[in-house]
């Protein structure tokens, strides 16, 4: 079975604020979790419920995010989405964690790179 | 083993931990370097993001703190060395995933030779603040405002939603009505509760010394200019400032006021640098502007720009309803304050204060309800409690007297309202009453027993005074 993540994203770190995140990421992974495919998706506007609609339609299996609110974050469990919530890091440093089975929620993935990302 | 924990050596004969400093403060402290990575964070930071100062540190401040302003526009960009602190109202989701409304106020750190450093992030959860401006609005108040008719309704409807903005507001309405309320009303609502309100009567100073009040000086701007003056405006920063008596300000502080509003910068006197203030302005006033504007003493420009959102207060003659809500309140507030058991006023008096004008408004009743509980030793309050001044003939010429559509309830204040008014003009308190007892008369058939019933006295009362007046 294929994984299908998804990271919302702040320039290249997982997003601060899932509610908040103008455009993620979508990657899929084969059984052995290798890359095998690689998606930008730019969102029209930000909002939780938008980026929820995301990824019941994309069918992703997996969001890997920062700060999510308890409703939203109920709301993917409940849909069998498997959510890592307070993820801080470079969003690439946490797909390696994710594939290599090492990323747990509330994980700092990496934070000495220099990465203020504020537009 | 050598701690790495910071100290703070010069203040005591001991060096002490910075942090045991820190978390004593109760509000969310972060120290930020010039990168914008946490430094250090108090106590009360881990309480609100759910992370230790060891976890936050070396993290970028948008990861921990994860506010909305951080994302969309970060305040701490626009600080230089010398900036004033910004203040933000905004939301952050914790590691809990809760939602909490928070106040974030940023402020540059300066090395002593004025080199920037870095910042300094103070957080406040504002949530129970916003849970009291929906218990301030209950029953019959909003803030310390009473009222239940349906002008106090309107206007208690208004200031909840002009306190989540921040527009200049006009309150307008006659002296004692309750502008200085509203205006306080208004800011305790608002986002800037936290904030400073400071009060400031434009016709209380002469000319040049509210200019330096309103706006500093620089030191050496003028003889007496030993030191710098920040000035009312650069004191209310991140807060409101009302400035009540508004019509009093002179033409040329007008200009001033103008320049203010279009750039929110203050120029203190003798300075050529200006301060960029984050300033709510509430002006009040009892005077008529348009009629200043017409005369020339009011600047129009300067009105348009106050009159963004105008608040008209009622005068209490115009709210019927209320009185009697106003002298129950201050009754109790009065009784309490000064030890004293009174059950109430009597229904003669009642009736008096129902009927009774209001020249100086609330301010005016509750100034009488404290003299008449003051002087009262009766468990009821009679008319000989209230002040001298209500029984001179210029405040009883506009009295009405009961005579008629007044049944045995009829004593009771919203009764007694409806009862024909008869004016009595150039009389005293004394002619007034017998007026009162021979118009009972009349309309109870010249039944005694009725007649005191309708007054709100004895059967001996009516009697003794019907024998004082020669009736």
């Amino acid at each position: 079975m294929h994984h299908k993540v998804l990271i919302p994203l702040y320039d290249a770190e997982v997003a601060p604020r899932f509610d908040l995140a103008s455009e993620a990421v979508i990657v899929t992974l084969d059984q052995q979790r290798k890359k095998l495919e690689e998606k930008l998706v730019v969102l029209p506007q930000v909002s939780a419920e938008k980026l929820c609609h995301l990824i019941l339609t994309e069918g992703v299996t997996t969001v890997i995010c920062c700060g999510i609110e308890e409703e939203y974050y109920q709301y993917l469990v409940w849909k069998r989405i498997e959510v890592f919530d307070s993820i801080i890091g470079m969003w690439e440093e946490a797909l390696k964690r994710y594939a290599n089975a090492k990323l747990s929620p509330g994980d700092i993935v990496d934070h000495t790179t220099d990465q203020g990302g504020n537009q | 083993m050598k701690s790495n924990k910071p100290k703070i050596t010069a203040l005591f004969d001991q060096s002490v931990p910075f942090d045991t400093i820190l978390d004593e403060i109760p509000i969310g402290v972060v120290i930020l370097d010039k990168d914008r990575r946490i430094a250090h964070t108090n106590k009360a930071v881990s309480a609100l993001t759910g992370y230790s100062p060891q976890e936050a540190r070396g993290v970028m401040c948008h990861n921990i703190i994860r506010s909305r302003i951080c994302l969309k526009k970060c305040p701490v960009l626009r600080l230089k060395e010398d900036s004033e602190p910004i203040c933000e109202h905004t939301d952050l989701i914790n590691r809990g995933r809760e939602l909490v409304q928070v106040r974030i106020t940023f402020a540059p750190i300066t090395s002593g030779s004025g080199e920037l450093i870095g910042y300094l992030e103070t957080l406040e959860d504002i949530r129970a603040l916003q849970n009291r401006t929906s218990q301030d609005m209950h029953g019959f108040r909003f803030s310390e405002m009473i009222g239940k008719g349906p002008q106090m309704e309107k206007v208690f409807q208004m200031l909840p939603l002009l306190a989540q903005n921040d527009s200049s507001v006009l309150i307008t309405g006659e002296t004692g009505t309750g502008k200085d309320l509203t205006a306080e009303a208004i800011h305790k609502a608002s986002n800037r509760a936290r904030g400073p309100f400071i009060k400031i009567n434009c016709g209380a100073l002469p000319e040049t010394l509210l200019e330096s009040e309103l706006f500093g000086h620089q030191k050496g701007a003028f003889t007496d200019a030993k030191e710098n003056k920040p000035g009312r405006f650069r004191l209310a920063h991140n807060g409101s400032l009302y400035l009540t008596e508004i019509g009093d300000l002179p033409l040329s502080l007008q200009v001033k006021l103008l320049t203010f509003l279009d750039d929110r910068v203050v120029f203190p006197l003798g300075s050529t640098k200006g301060f960029e203030v984050n300033v709510r302005i509430i002006a009040g006033t009892n005077q008529n502007l348009e009629r200043m504007v017409e005369n020339g003493s009011f600047r129009k420009d300067l009105l348009f720009r106050l009159n963004v959102v105008r608040i008209t207060l009622p005068p209490l003659r115009e709210r019927e309803d209320d009185i009697v809500l106003l002298i129950d309140h201050f009754l109790n507030t009065f009784a309490e304050k000064f030890g004293k058991k009174i059950e109430g006023f009597d229904r003669q008096t009642l009736y008096f204060l129902n009927n009774y004008h209001f020249p100086g408004n609330v301010r005016e009743l509750r100034n009488i309800v404290e003299y008449a509980v003051n002087v009262s030793q009766d468990s009821r309050i009679g008319i000989e409690s209230l002040p001298t001044y209500l029984m001179e003939p210029d405040h009883l010429s506009t009295m009405p007297t009961p005579v008629s559509g007044v049944s045995d309830q009829g004593a009771s204040p919203l009764a007694a309202r409806e009862a024909t008014t008869v004016q009595v003009t150039g009389s005293t308190w004394a002619q007034t009453e017998k007026q009162m007892i021979i118009n009972a008369l009349v309309k109870t058939g010249g039944k005694k027993q009725k007649t005191a019933d309708l007054l709100g006295w004895g059967r001996s009362t009516l009697w003794r005074k019907m024998k004082q007046y020669g009736i």
